[in-house]
């Protein structure tokens, strides 16, 4: 009989648990469930914002540093690049300065030259000059001694002629 | 530290439910003085240990019983009678004690308050000591169960609400009580209800969560000697499957219905077959949750009180040399099944939610 009891179930009982259960269900919805699993979603949805912004950092990070090594990059072709170009400037400019240099050199040698010719005429001229002022001169000495007759004065003519002929 | 502390409160319960058996024993023993010394029969004090009750009994017997008196509350055919104490019974459970309250005249024999008939002035008892002139109003006491139930439910209230504000106000990682009880919310939430209800799963969460620490706290609170088991009561798992047995069907959906009113690809002749045991298949699952809590929670106090039981029997049957050199194995072994109890609390809590979660998420599965 005792153990009929334990299976029979009391009516009051059932109430009370019916009551109690309820009541805490409603309660604990509003008052626990509710901002723990909040609290829970909340704090799972910052963690996962924070890992993605941290790999989206990462990416961008790894973005800059490529770009940074594609400026890089650049840079470094460009330098070479004008390098290159400066020495080839250097290079023609020598060369062109060498040839022009060379240029005005002959030239200048040429119109040496010339003057030197040209001095050397005048000079010969003027020593031609010099030179028939003198005999003329010397001439007119030798003359004036020579030429006191008519015959000195005829041979020294003739004499002077043959010369000046030869 | 935290073992050592659980092993002595074992230790304490079990000289605890000793000191109890004990003077259950000494009753025993003083009444059947006259007759030759008899063997200890321990079934009366186990019945009555895991068995409901109008007073909560500490140890003590007769007047000099330490108990809580609880107030008593009936539903007579002359409407609410109470509530008052029951210790206007004076620990009385023959009923030689009259109560009269409002003018209803009562007596408790085994606690049960029988209301006597008009103008009656005593019980009266047939031969097989059943009560003649008297009936049974609904009795809505706070008994020992619903007492501790309540216990259980303004614990409940306490540890929530107090993680709820905790939770509402501390953005950041969970502190303190929060910390313990979050992973256990998270387990019912991520290992119980949503993989077997899938995405639906949020309706449910309060309740499931509520089913589970509910059972959980029953059945922990009745691993303390002395007070009650709640969850070991018919009633309350009743009760309880009960709600499981109506949500899953309020929550049904038309596949679920077609499942048991036209089972697919059964031949016509064999539907008068299948549709009767599809529908009873809807009260026999929610009645093996209701059984399975019962008696895990039933059998685990039997046996705690038996293996104390022994030692009494020991001293009855070959006296107190053996009784003594019996208690230290029996309190070893006590030991051992309160531990395993503690197991058994956890374990039954998360069966009762698992196949509750599994029920709804049979009756909400989409049609594939």
């Amino acid at each position: 009989m005792d153990s009929m009891q334990l299976v029979t179930p009391a009516i009051g009982l059932m109430f009370w648990t019916v009551l109690i259960f309820v009541l805490l269900v409603l309660v604990l919805k509003k008052f626990a469930w509710k901002p723990i699993l909040n609290a829970v979603d909340e704090r799972n949805n910052s963690i996962t914002e924070a890992l993605s912004s941290a790999k989206k950092a990462k990416a961008e990070m790894e973005q800059l540093s490529a770009d940074n090594e594609k400026i890089l990059n650049q840079a470094r072709i460009e330098r070479d690049s004008i390098i290159k170009e400066a020495r080839a400037i250097k290079e023609s400019t020598i060369s062109e300065a060498k040839s022009k240099a060379s240029l005005e050199a002959e030239k200048i040698i040429l119109s040496a030259k010339e003057q030197i010719s040209n001095e050397k005429m005048k000079a010969m001229i003027e020593l031609k000059n010099e030179i028939a002022d003198i005999s003329i001169q010397m001439a007119e000495k030798i003359i004036k001694l020579e030429l006191k007759d008519v015959k000195s004065q005829k041979k020294l003519i003739e004499q002077t002629l043959k010369n000046q002929m030869n | 530290m935290s073992s050592f502390s659980l092993g002595k409160i074992f230790l304490f319960a079990t000289i605890f439910l000793a000191s109890i058996s004990n003077a259950f024993c000494n009753q025993e023993n003083d009444s059947l003085s006259s007759l030759e010394k008899k063997a200890y029969d321990p079934v009366p004090d186990i019945m009555h240990h895991i068995s409901d009750s109008h007073e909560w009994h500490f140890w003590g017997e007769g007047e000099s019983a330490v108990t809580l008196s609880l107030p008593i509350i009936l539903w007579t055919d002359n409407g609410l009678v109470g509530p008052f104490l029951s210790s206007k019974f004076h620990h009385n459970d023959n009923g030689q004690i009259v109560v009269i309250v409002d003018g209803h005249s009562l007596v408790k024999i085994h606690d049960k308050i029988y209301e006597l008939n008009q103008g009656q002035k005593t019980a009266v008892f047939d031969e097989s000591h059943h009560i003649k002139n008297g009936i049974l109003p609904l009795d809505f006491s706070i008994t020992k169960n619903v007492a501790c139930m309540l216990i259980a439910f303004f614990l409940l209230l306490l540890f929530f609400i107090i993680s709820g504000i905790k939770a509402k106000n501390n953005k950041t990682a969970p502190s303190g009580l929060l910390s313990f009880l979050e992973p256990l919310v998270l387990f019912v939430r991520d290992d119980i209800v949503k993989p077997n209800i899938g995405k639906n799963y949020k309706k449910y969460l309060p309740y499931l969560l509520t089913l589970f620490f509910f059972i959980l706290m029953n059945n922990l609170l009745g691993l303390i000697p002395g007070s009650a088991n709640v969850t070991g009561n018919i009633a309350i798992t009743l009760v309880l499957s009960f709600i499981t047995l109506i949500v899953t069907n309020f929550s049904g959906n038309k596949s679920y219905w077609g499942h048991i009113f036209n089972p697919p690809g059964v031949p016509l002749a064999l539907m008068p077959i299948m549709i009767p045991i599809e529908i009873v298949g809807i009260f026999t699952k929610p009645f093996a949750l209701m059984i399975r809590l019962f008696a895990n929670i039933t059998a685990g106090h039997i046996i705690v009180l038996s293996l104390v039981s022994l030692i009494f029997m020991a001293q009855s049957g070959l006296g107190d040399i053996a009784a003594w050199s019996l208690s230290p194995v029996a309190v070893v072994f006590v030991l051992f099944m309160d531990l395993i109890e503690v197991l058994v609390a956890f374990l039954q809590a998360y069966i009762f939610t698992l196949l509750t979660s599994l029920f709804i998420g049979l009756a909400t599965v989409e049609e594939h």
